[in-house]
């Protein structure tokens, strides 16, 4: 589990995080919602260790971040996979090598072990023959798909993604979800998931927060969500029409 | 931010890049990898430069030596001196400053930028380790060879200067580059090429690394460190020159 506990963080003067307390468990699927400049992406890095927050802590499983060693934090990372807005794969390495990497790094593999691995990994995205490609060569679904390759090859504990949608076709969007919710059962890992889509958000979001203005507004799961009087909420969940529609028929539907 | 900040932020990278390696076997890909993109892929450039550069060299002390009281041969041991005192490890450190400065801050800028240096931090991986010390260990060890290939070229084109233009004879020059040769110019040459080296490999790497912003400003970052690393290679050319030779 992460339980995170009345995390601050500011850039100067700007208070971006104001203490934010939640809990992820294990085999779940979480989202972190909210507008642009609420504080969802500062959160994940937060999570990360690529922010330090000046209060609050954040235990995984137990392992308070903020008291950990060096060695020990860099322990932790190596359980973390992350999947980045952008794909952020190396751009001089090929699919093969992007995905290999972190095997390369800190496991005493033979080649043959890793690529057996990356092979695996390749395959559960369903991404087949772009061993030798290079990020340049692929469309921005494949690039996802690839990042996630590349998030899960350690098997990780956690999995963390910022917008995995972002810049895809609904259809394509719609397999990355799957494919992230599917992952996530399957090895049984706590995902949090940094989205606008409402419709991933619809779709996978088991737990979901709401964040608005650096505070956690409002968390539950995503039928929670349909019936939900939040204002912040439906405010910012069904400003859209078709939105608006889908929850009215829910909400007829389970009167 | 003020200067001395910057000063401050650039030795505080330093401590971090000078770590053990996490993986060496990676660090041994790494550091070919860069010695082709920071040294052989700049050999070209030099030999071209080195080659006419020593020939212009012979040409303009041949015609501005035009006294029959000074001796021709002199020309050979002036264009020597010029090349292996200044010509070959500072001008060629400033053009390298340029051409790899330039490439280097690119590259790390847009890592940075691209969120790839984030997913080396995440994976738990010291990225100012792996991404810098390889790049200031093919320069430091390359760079001297470069600049010794870029002595004997600079020289060579004076030469060949002589033979095409018939401003002074080949024997001249010849006993001109041969005569009171020091091999302590040599050591202060190199010494010179390894201390600006480094800087070519760690001050674009400042400015790529903590680059801010997108495209425009990896583009403004990477004039910047050509500008300020040519500045530092400057000033740690007068500096080293009077502590050297002075």
């Amino acid at each position: 589990m992460i339980k995170v506990t009345d995390l601050h963080k500011s850039f100067g003067e700007a208070k971006v995080l104001k203490g934010v307390s939640t809990t992820f468990e294990k085999g779940k699927t979480n989202m972190i919602i909210g507008q642009s400049g609420s504080g969802k992406t500062v959160f994940l890095k937060c999570l990360l260790g690529l922010h330090v927050p000046e209060q609050g802590i954040i235990e995984f499983d137990g392992r308070k971040h903020t008291e950990l060693t060096i060695k020990s934090r860099r322990q932790l990372r190596k359980e973390m996979g992350m999947v980045f807005q952008g794909g952020a794969l190396f751009d001089s390495l090929t699919v093969e090598e992007n995905i290999m990497f972190p095997l390369k790094m800190f496991t005493r593999q033979i080649r043959s072990e890793m690529l057996d691995r990356v092979n695996f990994v390749l395959d559960r995205v369903n991404l087949q023959n772009a061993n030798k490609k290079f990020p340049a060569e692929l469309s921005g679904g494949m690039q996802k798909r690839v990042a996630i390759a590349r998030a899960i090859v350690m098997n990780p504990k956690y999995l963390f993604c910022d917008e995995p949608n972002s810049g895809l076709d609904p259809q394509t969007a719609t397999i990355i979800d799957n494919l992230i919710q599917e992952i996530t059962e399957e090895y049984n890992i706590i995902t949090i998931i940094n989205s606008h889509d409402m419709n991933s958000v619809m779709e996978i979001g088991e737990k979901i927060i709401f964040l608005k203005d650096g505070v956690k507004a409002w968390e539950g799961s995503n039928k929670e969500m349909f019936k939900t009087e939040n204002e912040a909420v439906v405010e910012f969940v069904y400003s859209s029409n078709l939105f608006r529609k889908v929850r009215e028929a829910y909400l007829n539907e389970t009167k | 931010m003020n200067y001395i900040e910057h000063v401050g932020k650039y030795f505080i990278m330093l401590k971090q890049v000078f770590r053990k390696p996490q993986k060496w076997s990676v660090f041994k890909e790494m550091l070919f990898r860069e010695v082709e993109d920071l040294g052989l892929k700049s050999l070209g450039i030099i030999m071209f430069i080195s080659f006419f550069v020593g020939g212009v060299v012979a040409i303009q002390t041949a015609l501005n030596v035009d006294s029959p009281f000074i001796p021709k041969y002199l020309i050979g041991f002036a264009t020597k001196r010029g090349i292996i005192l200044e010509f070959a490890p500072t001008f060629m450190s400033i053009i390298l400053a340029g051409k790899v400065g330039s490439y280097i801050t690119s590259s790390i800028g847009t890592m940075r930028v691209t969120e790839q240096i984030d997913a080396l931090e995440v994976m738990g991986i010291n990225s100012l380790n792996y991404l810098v010390l390889p790049k200031i260990i093919a320069a430091l060890f390359f760079y001297p060879l470069l600049v010794m290939l870029s002595i004997f070229l600079g020289i060579f084109g004076g030469y060949c200067a002589g033979l095409l233009t018939d401003l002074f004879f080949s024997e001249d020059f010849i006993y001109g580059i041969q005569l009171d040769f020091n091999p302590y110019f040599l050591k202060y040459a190199l010494t010179k090429t390894v201390v600006f080296a480094f800087a070519i490999a760690t001050i674009p790497a400042y400015h790529g690394y903590y680059v801010k912003g997108g495209s425009l400003e990896v583009g403004r970052a990477s004039t910047m460190a050509v500008v300020w690393t040519s500045i530092v290679i400057i000033l740690l050319n007068y500096f080293l020159t009077q502590m050297l030779l002075g």
